[in-house]
């Protein structure tokens, strides 16, 4: 039994403008443990980086606003904490990855000095000892010559390096929980592997729990051990890898996985959902996929599912699927 | 430092901010060799009145109507024009750091404060303010070098602004917060740096412009009475100027020849340092 590191409860984060409330995340729950690497899919727009940002409290206020919910971080309720004691666990505790290699890193300073910064900044000591450190982390990520490399400014280095020393930072203080926020889009197909290969032996080597974003299927096989598809600011199906790729339950997961390019099957369209994510301000009554659910039935556009168990863990909301797992 | 070293061969390839930098150099070398050359006060009586350039060995650019040396003047002049010119700049440019990257960073309404108050300091033409500001407090360096910083520092405010605006919205300033960091070191380490050239092109100018302003007030009798700047003697020169024009020209010639130089100088930084620039 591994601990539970982050459990979240029923988070809501709305933002609002001039009279209007978009619920970006509506009542999200979801845990991550120790060592465990849960991946958060879903198209864009659906809350999935607002989900992230909401984790480590990075929502801009105003529009945004975290109304509700709870984030237990090794049992303390995050929400709870002054905004100097959030800070204090920022970048030590819980470590976040962002998208885009290019621009995480600021232009003016070298590699190694940001590194360094990250070190000092919540282990403090000498300017020496965080460099050293900072050489460390680039042969944990795996850029060779690293100390040489501390001295090269970020504009030096391709894009695979710099989400290297993205990680290196984000690695620098040993946290229990890391954030990856789509860190491979921005990369090339085979830097992606790469990058992604490196994230998945980090987390089993430093025993770290890992949030990836993504909407890419193909990396939730390969590196995920559970998975939570997120539609329109909520969960709609949670479940092991293997198990929500061998019996996907909630229309919307079914239509993600079809919508895969397989080898072998050549020629002919790929599947695709229908019309397009609703509208955050114009959300439909019911469920929020319903508009576009080859399975709706009436109920689907007057109600709102709830998440609830099918299978022992594997909650689905969907009426449909509920119905069926009953028979 | 690779960044310097392009920096600096992007200014010296340009020929013209060389030759301001060259002019402002003389400028300098002038302002230090004062004490030594005129070892005297520049008040001092020292020719007969209305000694012409060239007339005198002893006093090669003359003297003006109460018999002091204009050489005198202008050497020591240069000290308080450049002196004036540069610490008014930095003052305008602390100022307008530290209230654009306020407003820039915090926005909202820290933001609508801030600006508020630098579109009010906008809106009074700088000059006049200048000299209201002097006229109600005595005339000193401090309270000169005060005035034309608070009639400057809106548009390093403004330029500030925009730029922490635009950075505070870029990923690795996100990654900063993520890391922990705190907002002072945000803005002084990460964001400032990414402002500077701008800044530096900008404030390059201010000191042209706070020579001048101090020249203007000086001309108007609202100069320092205790130092000789070239605003004094021009404006000493004014009541001669149909008689001994050289009074006013040569000091005159000066102020000009230090703001192109300095105008020069502001225009190759520019050039080397605005990255849009550099593909041309």
């Amino acid at each position: 039994m591994s601990a539970r590191l982050l459990e979240v409860r029923d988070l809501r984060t709305h933002f609002f403008n001039r009279g209007t409330v978009a619920k970006a995340v509506d009542g999200v729950s979801f845990h991550v443990d120790a060592g465990e690497m849960l991946a958060l899919v879903g198209e864009s727009g659906c809350g999935k980086s607002v989900t992230a940002y909401s984790l480590l409290r990075l929502i801009a206020d105003p529009p945004g606003k975290i109304v509700g919910g709870e984030i237990l971080f090794e049992g303390h309720d995050l929400m709870k904490l002054s905004d100097d004691e959030m800070r204090r666990l920022r970048g030590d505790r819980i470590a976040m990855i962002f998208q885009d290699p290019m621009s995480s890193l600021n232009p003016v300073f070298t590699i190694g000095a940001q590194i360094a910064e990250s070190v000092l900044v919540h282990r403090g000591g000498t300017k020496a000892a965080a460099l050293s450190r900072a050489v460390e982390l680039l042969d944990l990520v795996g850029i060779p010559d690293s100390r040489r490399r501390i001295d090269e400014y970020p504009h030096r280095l391709s894009g695979g390096m710099r989400q290297r020393a993205v990680i290196a930072m984000a690695l620098a203080c040993e946290p229990k929980l890391l954030i990856a926020d789509e860190p491979t889009t921005a990369l090339d197909v085979t830097i992606q592997a790469q990058v992604l290969a490196l994230i998945s032996e980090l987390k089993q080597r430093l025993g770290m729990g890992v949030i990836m974003i993504t909407h890419d299927l193909g990396v939730v096989a390969q590196h995920a051990q559970r998975v939570a598809v997120m539609y329109a600011g909520k969960i709609v199906e949670q479940a092991a890898v293997a198990d929500l790729f061998s019996r996907p339950l909630h229309p919307y997961t079914k239509g993600l996985l079809a919508s895969i390019p397989r080898q072998g099957a050549s020629g002919g369209r790929l599947n695709e959902i229908p019309g397009m994510v609703p509208s955050l301000l114009a959300m439909p009554r019911g469920c929020s996929f319903a508009p576009r659910c080859p399975k709706a039935v009436d109920r689907c556009t007057h109600h709102v599912p709830s998440l609830a168990d099918i299978s022992p863990l594997h909650p689905v909301s969907c009426f449909v699927a509920q119905q069926e797992a009953k028979l | 430092m690779q960044g310097l070293k392009e920096f600096l061969r992007r200014f010296v390839r340009n020929w013209p901010a060389v030759g301001g930098f060259a002019l402002l150099m003389i400028v300098l070398v002038m302002a230090l060799a004062a004490p030594a050359l005129y070892p005297g006060s520049p008040w001092d009586l020292v020719a007969q009145p209305f000694l012409w350039p060239g007339a005198d060995a002893q006093f090669r650019l003359g003297s003006d109507m109460m018999g002091r040396d204009l050489g005198a003047g202008l050497f020591h002049g240069a000290r308080v024009s450049l002196l004036i010119g540069f610490v008014a700049t930095l003052v305008a440019v602390l100022a307008g750091i530290a209230i654009g990257a306020l407003a820039g960073y915090y926005g909202g309404w820290v933001d609508d404060v801030l600006m508020r108050l630098t579109e009010m300091f906008q809106t009074i033409p700088p000059f006049i303010f200048a000299i209201v500001l002097v006229a109600i407090f005595q005339p000193t360096v401090a309270t000169i070098v005060l005035a034309i910083g608070a009639v400057s520092w809106p548009a390093v405010a403004r330029l500030v602004r925009g730029e922490v605006m635009a950075l505070r919205n870029r990923e690795f300033v996100q990654a900063c917060i993520a890391i922990g960091m705190n907002d002072a070191r945000i803005i002084f380490r990460h964001i400032l740096p990414n402002t500077l050239a701008p800044v530096i092109v900008t404030g390059s100018l201010m000191v042209a412009t706070a020579i001048l302003t101090e020249a203007g007030l000086a001309f108007l009798g609202l100069g320092d009475p205790n130092v000789m700047s070239w605003g004094t003697i021009i404006g000493a020169g004014r009541d001669v100027l149909r008689t001994a024009w050289y009074v006013t020209a040569i000091p005159g010639v000066a102020i000009l020849l230090t703001v192109l130089g300095i105008n020069l100088v502001g225009e190759g930084l520019n050039d080397a340092l605005n990255p849009r620039l550099r593909q041309k």
